[in-house]
């Protein structure tokens, strides 16, 4: 699997350790969790409705300007992100499934 | 009694030169932006670890981009700046916003909306693979992340952005396998007087295109978009076309894809500001008089009212500053704002015939949206088909945008209709052989973008 996304420029910047779905990844300080995770995979979650119509299937963003809403990706307990719009953290843990939500997650 | 409230939405070019010019007045506007830092999508910045100068990001609108952020920066102090700030509503003169788990309303006298504009998008048969991006989206992963979308790229769609974008990929180092434009280019010549408006932007497009042709990239005019190749579990793979009666087929692993921009019209809309039918760019547009005036205490600044570019948008952000202050009884020097302006209505017709003739040279491609074929997805967000859109009209006879919505859930997705919505009208609009007018206008509902069930109300 090759990585979606191609860094050209602005590579000189410190690590980020982060996980996805419980793999490790380095990303670079002022990374958007969309380029991190892209630049480290090919998609950012599965649409809910793939096994519904044959031809959807993975997601990997669109609009990059919080329009449009393909990018969301989840942290361990529950908690929705934007990743085109949210910045990387030290040691952020993201699934691209969405955890089982209880009410106790949402607020 | 305190100072008049205006609150000002957004902070890309109209809605920093509004925000000057209202507290040049003396008044303390608050400026809500969702970005994190001002300057809108056109003038975007990186975040402040990176090292491009403006020069390197911006070309040829370096200075205009530095002024705007040096301006907006000696701001600090008199305005009220809420950044990464979502504005959800605007209801019975306030305005909702939401940030960090936190909602509240926020009254106003004068309320300034400088939304922005998002891509306008055709739908393509495959077009919800991963690997499908927004033209704007590819600039600006470029732009404020310094990567590219896809190890070989395809552009396709239409208008000046379509060049540009792919222009500076090619300048960074990234590989474009085509520009692949549905305009013919006869269109473009039909037009030069309009262009002519802005002879510096209208060289810019002359250089852009000799630039990608010089590094060897195939630019075609006048295609049509077959399908989008690829595959539900690992994406894009090529985009097919079809040009002089041949078909074409193109490699790559990802797509860039736009054709113009449109507004960012939802919070209008829930402002209660009247629409408009424009024939010429087949769209509803919020309705204002030439300064921005908009009623009800709204006015109208930039791109989120009628696309006229990064310029325009600073000439009409301020003219509805203007507008506004003139309406609270605060104009400082009659004589010098009415000399002033004069000159910016000026300026202002100035950039909407350039905007015209962009139109004209690059149109929305309505013929070949309103033929996408029966397994086409319209709706990216829930995979809805053009079938069901199809169907609905036909058989559950929903004429009407809002009605096949219901229906067929076209526009009822995640992100709200924004890159459907357009598509859907022309579909319904051939499905029922009428004037893409009669099928209606797909009404702005709140909250405009998705915010968390259990926001805490803090203003009570």
């Amino acid at each position: 699997m090759t990585p979606r996304f191609k860094r050209l420029v602005e590579t000189d910047r410190p690590a980020v350790s982060l996980t996805v779905d419980g793999r490790a990844i380095k990303a670079l300080a002022g990374d958007t969790l969309m380029v991190a995770m892209l630049t480290h995979g090919d998609a950012l979650r599965t649409s809910e409705f793939a096994s519904l119509e044959p031809g959807d299937g993975r997601r990997a963003g669109f609009c990059l300007m919080s329009a449009c809403q393909d990018c969301w990706v989840w942290t361990a307990d529950g908690h929705r992100l934007r990743a085109c719009s949210t910045p990387v953290e030290e040691g952020m843990a993201i699934s691209t499934s969405q955890p089982e939500a209880s009410w106790a997650s949402l607020l | 009694m305190g100072k008049p409230a205006v609150i000002i939405i957004g902070a890309g070019p109209a809605g920093v030169r509004a925000a000057q010019t209202v507290a040049r007045a003396g008044l303390r506007p608050i400026v809500i932006d969702e970005a994190a830092r001002a300057g809108g999508q056109i003038y975007r910045r990186p975040p402040e670890n990176f090292t491009r100068n403006h020069a390197e990001l911006y070309g040829s609108e370096a200075a205009r981009a530095q002024a705007i952020h040096q301006d907006f920066a000696a701001l600090e102090g008199q305005i009220d700046y809420r950044p990464e700030t979502l504005v959800w509503n605007v209801a019975d003169g306030h305005v909702w916003t939401a940030k960090d788990g936190e909602t509240q309303a926020i009254a106003y006298d004068a309320l300034i909306i400088c939304s922005g504009a998002s891509d306008r998008v055709a739908p393509v048969k495959g077009w919800q693979a991963a690997g499908c991006y927004s033209l704007g989206g590819a600039q600006i992963a470029l732009k404020a992340q310094g990567c590219a979308i896809g190890h070989q790229v395809i552009f396709l769609g239409s208008g000046p952005l379509l060049y540009l974008a792919a222009a500076q990929y090619v300048k960074a180092g990234a590989d474009v396998a085509a520009v692949l434009d549905t305009s013919p280019f006869w269109l473009r010549v039909k037009a030069a007087p309009k262009l002519a408006e802005c002879p510096d932007l209208l060289w810019q497009g002359v250089k852009l295109l000799a630039d990608l042709k010089r590094a060897g990239v195939p630019v075609l005019t006048g295609v049509e978009p077959v399908e989008i190749h690829g595959d539900p579990q690992s994406g894009v793979s090529g985009v097919t076309v079809r040009h002089k009666g041949a078909s074409k087929h193109f490699a790559g692993d990802a797509v860039a894809m736009g054709w113009h921009v449109k507004p960012e019209a939802q919070l209008a809309d829930l402002a209660r500001v009247p629409f408009a039918f424009d024939a010429l760019t087949r769209q509803w547009l919020p309705q204002s008089d030439a300064q921005g005036r908009a009623g009800n205490k709204v006015y109208l600044g930039g791109d989120g009212a009628k696309v006229a570019g990064a310029r325009s948008a600073e000439v009409t952000g301020e003219l509805a500053a203007m507008a506004a202050l003139a309406d609270l009884g605060l104009s400082v020097n009659a004589a010098v704002d009415a000399d002033r302006r004069r000159w910016l209505l000026s300026e202002k017709a100035r950039y909407v015939r350039f905007a015209q003739g962009l139109a004209q040279a690059f149109p929305w491609p309505h013929h070949m949206v309103a033929a996408i074929p029966d397994e086409a997805i319209v709706c990216r967000c829930e995979a809805v088909t053009a079938a069901t859109l199809r169907a609905s009209v036909q058989s559950a006879h929903a004429q009407e945008a809002n009605r096949a919505k219901a229906f067929s859930r076209v526009g009822m997705g995640r992100c709200q209709g924004r890159y459907c919505g357009h598509a859907s009208a022309e579909i319904i609009a051939a499905a029922r052989a009428v004037p893409l007018e009669e099928t209606g206008r797909l009404r702005g509902q709140a909250p405009v973008k998705p915010i968390p069930v259990a926001l805490k109300r803090i203003d009570l």
